[in-house]
């Protein structure tokens, strides 16, 4: 779907931003992610409140899924490690977005909201729609955008957490099974370089085996070695080439 | 060392949640000039957080806990490579792969259970 050409204010592009995001892709893509976070804050205990909080300021599905999944067993630093470690591509995500965003009047403060707002989804979406629209609309329309992304990764986070606490365990267990199952296919079709598809095999196995050997740190090192040796392979075959 | 217990869980939020993943956006618009999608560092930096997130991924399947625990680890690893080969052959479709996925396991539970 294009947007239309041109608004008459900024409330106007504010509102087709938010009227794109619902009718997207990613609308369904987020309802069944967040309906599985919210069964996950379930199981570990957390209140509705909170995951709409945690939406809200993180507004990052991987790096909230490590934060409720690790809070129980991790201490504070291994959690703000991975949690870390989990968001450092929001850096080039950044990079990458702002420069479509920013006009010749363009003020600093009128770039902190749709930096905050960056994210996976509305990245994507706004590096598709943005250069279609007028500079002057585009920062209001990236908000609106991602308002609507961010209302329903919030009001389907409510709806995981009373289903899974109102559910037998096997379909509870289904819910939770709907973010991994999410992840697992949404970093696949991401992976369209091989240091990715790389660093996505590398990182289930050495997961798997850090958490089985009990290594402490084991998601911070899964991802700097796992990471970092799909990336010496990428060179290494760059320079054979 | 239970973190949830030392501190309120907002505080938590707040300080291993919210701060180590903003830093990254807030750093992204301090120094947001000249670095393109295929620069050496950005290359680096997915990979790493592709991997850590791999991790997750593997973690929740393998090491599940909660409800999903009551579901035997052979049907969940079951359900996670069928899923994952309705992905790959029904045209890289996330949809169709969770669909799978979550009906083998739904199957697979229900057989296992009873």
């Amino acid at each position: 779907m294009s947007p239309p050409i041109t608004f008459n204010s900024n409330t106007a592009a504010f509102f087709g931003g938010v009227k794109s995001a619902i009718f997207s892709l990613f609308f369904l893509v987020l309802m069944g992610t967040y309906i599985g976070i919210g069964a996950l804050a379930h199981d570990f205990g957390l209140t509705s409140w909170w995951l709409a909080l945690s939406t809200i300021l993180v507004w990052a599905a991987p790096a909230q899924v490590i934060l409720i999944s690790t809070l129980g067993t991790a201490t504070l630093f291994e959690v703000a490690i991975a949690v870390s470690l989990s968001a450092i591509r929001l850096f080039p995500m950044v990079v990458a977005l702002l420069p479509l965003l920013r006009g010749e009047r363009t003020r600093l403060r009128d770039l902190l909201l749709p930096t905050h707002f960056t994210s996976v989804s509305m990245w994507v979406e706004s590096l598709r729609l943005l250069p279609a629209l007028p500079r002057e609309w585009r920062i209001a329309y990236c908000n609106g955008l991602a308002v609507g992304y961010m209302g329903t990764a919030t009001t389907f986070g409510f709806v995981g957490i009373y289903l899974a606490a109102g559910l037998p365990p096997l379909f509870a267990g289904t819910l939770l099974f709907l973010t991994p199952m999410s992840f697992l296919m949404s970093t696949a079709r991401n992976a369209r370089m091989m240091v990715d598809r790389l660093a996505l095999v590398l990182g289930l196995s050495l997961g798997s085996l850090l958490t089985y050997l009990h290594v402490s740190l084991d998601l911070m090192w899964t991802g700097v070695v796992g990471g970092t040796l799909a990336y010496a392979v990428h060179r290494l075959r760059e320079a054979a080439a | 060392m239970n973190a949830m217990a030392e501190l309120s869980p907002y505080l938590v939020l707040i300080l291993v949640g919210f701060l180590p993943n903003e830093i990254w956006r807030a750093l992204g618009l301090l120094l947001a000039r000249g670095l393109d999608e295929d620069s050496e560092i950005v290359v680096w930096s997915r990979a790493v957080a592709t991997a850590i997130l791999a991790g997750v991924i593997a973690k929740l399947i393998l090491f599940s806990s909660g409800a999903l625990a009551t579901i035997p680890l052979s049907v969940r690893v079951a359900a996670a490579v069928c899923g994952f080969l309705a992905f790959v052959g029904i045209k890289r479709s996330v949809f169709a792969g969770v669909l799978v996925g979550e009906a083998v396991l739904l199957f697979g539970g229900l057989w296992f259970t009873n």
